[in-house]
């Protein structure tokens, strides 16, 4: 059963083995020009189980990943049962989002702290389950980094999907997910993410001349 | 008084965010009457922002005086000067801007100072009647996917570093092709393009939501440089990673604000084959796929003229002494009442 028709991929929620199981298919988009689209869904499938294996490792929770389909950009995971934080955000108390917010905000520093950039760090992609924890799921866009800049850029990006999405609660969300992120890394580093995203956002902006 | 809709209302709009020089009569019921133009062509190389604006002094009456002739309409019969504010080339803004504000107080009219992309995004609006689009706004100095939510046009993605109309613009100066009038750089890596056949491999660079092309700019120079692939393949390729990065982003704001309406605009829009492409997104998420007409896909005067009308009939005007150009203003700092949400 189709779950969510994403612009990257498609969850289906299927049984497997008597398992609840997210299948998730890099279908062939009719946009792209069959060469380019075979080497960006392969090449996706393959890296994306590696690093959901190294974030597990990093001490943030992932889905199981049960079976990799490279030819046909196929990965069977777990259903990881619970909420979207999108949402949970704007619904529930303010102490209780900022305390969410911040934990969040830790995930990300055990990621970054590890080399890892998820590189699509929106609500959508994090799932609170009954027992309390964020599970971080969709890492088709991720990188290995230990770079300054896509810690930054990934930042920068949490930043924008809670300005477009919770944008009553944004500025206060940012806030509690930087505190949580410096628990993870520490301040000095913190600080000099902090200085990297507001240089990332001047750059956004209009560039009429390289 | 201007009167809100109202056909014998008309504005001025007056665009130079960079090397083109705009003029327009709107009225207020949106009718297009003139769009005056003319284009700083340099010599060699990219746009001197000094050198540009040094045109659109020059340009500016013979510019100004064809708008006002083509619409059949005197000067003193306009009731609104709206001009572009930024973002945009700092001097190519404030030449645009003094004309505006001589016009306006010579007139004794309103002023309103206009944001260039909620211009292409309006413009784009009234032409194709779409009313609630995700806009892909791509042009030589912009890339912007937006959708309106909550009173302002959202930032969903964007360039991290060069615009695609500047990646192909620079790409197309680096290996040596020339621009003719009616026909930019982008129009020719296009034509060419259709004559590519092998595909090159390219850097694909999508991060989230947001796009980077400084890596593809240099990864395409090289590729031709290399001698081992044929400049239409270069350009094909260039195109085919470029332009499938912009679907992509597109196709990730659509899937997640479920809008009705993808809306293609800037001067980019114009490329048939990135048509193409988010036309196939558009009828697989169930949206309509507008684009903006050829005439009003590159910097213009009606864009401004329309977008001033827009914010005027809501209650925004801009005093002289606080029309200073802001050239880093962003889309997502416009307040726009006038769009219902």
């Amino acid at each position: 059963m189709l779950i969510k028709k994403g612009a990257e991929a498609s969850l289906y929620l299927e049984e497997w083995h008597n398992r609840k199981v997210i299948m998730k298919r890099r279908l062939p988009k009719r946009y792209r020009i069959p060469e380019l689209d075979m080497t960006i869904r392969s090449q996706r499938t393959a890296h994306e189980p590696n690093i959901i294996h190294k974030a597990k490792e990093a001490g943030v929770p992932t889905p199981t990943i049960f079976m990799v389909d490279v030819a046909d950009a196929n990965i069977v995971m777990e259903f990881v049962e619970g909420k979207q934080i999108k949402e949970v955000l704007d619904t529930v108390s303010s102490e209780e989002r900022l305390r969410l917010s911040r934990l969040i905000g830790m995930m990300i520093g055990r990621l970054h702290r590890h080399g890892i950039i998820h590189g699509d760090l929106t609500t959508s992609n994090m799932i609170l389950t009954p027992h309390d924890k964020v599970v971080f799921v969709d890492f088709g866009l991720s990188e290995r980094s230990e770079e300054l800049e896509p810690k930054g850029v990934d930042l920068h990006l949490m930043k924008r999907a809670l300005h477009s999405t919770h944008h009553k609660h944004a500025k206060e969300c940012f806030k509690a997910v930087m505190k949580g992120y410096a628990e993870a890394v520490g301040q000095e580093e913190t600080k000099k993410v902090t200085a990297k995203i507001r240089e990332i956002a001047k750059r956004g902006r209009y560039v009429a001349e390289r | 008084m201007p009167k809100n809709n109202s056909a014998d209302s008309y504005c001025l709009g007056i665009e130079s965010t960079a090397d083109d020089f705009g003029a327009a009569v709107v009225s207020f019921d949106g009718k297009v009457l003139s769009n005056a133009n003319d284009t700083y062509m340099p010599k060699e190389g990219g746009i001197h922002p000094r050198e540009a604006a040094r045109h659109h002094a020059e340009a500016a009456e013979k510019v100004l005086a064809e708008a006002f002739q083509k619409a059949a309409i005197r000067p003193q019969d306009i009731n609104l000067v709206a001009f572009s504010q930024g973002p945009g080339l700092g001097p190519c803004l404030r030449t645009g801007a003094t004309a505006a504000r001589a016009l306006a107080s010579y007139l004794d009219v309103p002023l309103v100072g206009v944001n260039h992309c909620v211009g292409h995004i309006e413009i784009g609006k009234l032409a194709t009647g779409a009313t609630d689009p995700v806009t892909l706004y791509a042009s030589g100095g912009n890339t912007i996917v937006s959708a309106f939510e909550a009173g302002r046009y959202r930032i969903f993605g964007e360039t991290l570093d060069i615009a695609i109309g500047n990646c192909l613009d620079v790409f197309a100066r680096a290996v040596g092709l020339q621009q003719r009038r009616g026909a930019p750089f982008g129009a020719v890596v296009e034509e060419l393009a259709q004559e590519g056949k092998q595909f090159v491999s390219l850097p694909y660079t999508v991060k989230g939501m947001d796009l980077s092309f400084s890596g593809l700019l240099t990864a395409a120079v090289q590729a031709f440089q290399s001698g081992q692939h044929s400049l239409e393949d270069v350009c094909f390729s260039l195109q085919e990673v470029a332009f499938s990065m912009l679907t992509e982003v597109t196709e990730r704001a659509l899937a997640h604000t479920e809008k009705p309406e993808v809306l293609l605009t800037g001067g980019v829009a114009a490329n048939r084959r990135l048509q193409s492409m988010l036309a196939v997104i558009a009828e697989e998420h169930d949206a309509r796929f507008c684009v903006v007409p050829l005439r009003l896909a590159a910097d213009n005067g009606a864009m401004i003229a329309w977008a001033g009308i827009l914010a005027y009939r809501s209650g925004v005007s801009t005093p002289i002494e606080k029309s200073y150009v802001n050239v880093k203003w962003r889309l997502e700092d416009v307040y726009a009442p006038w769009v219902e949400g």
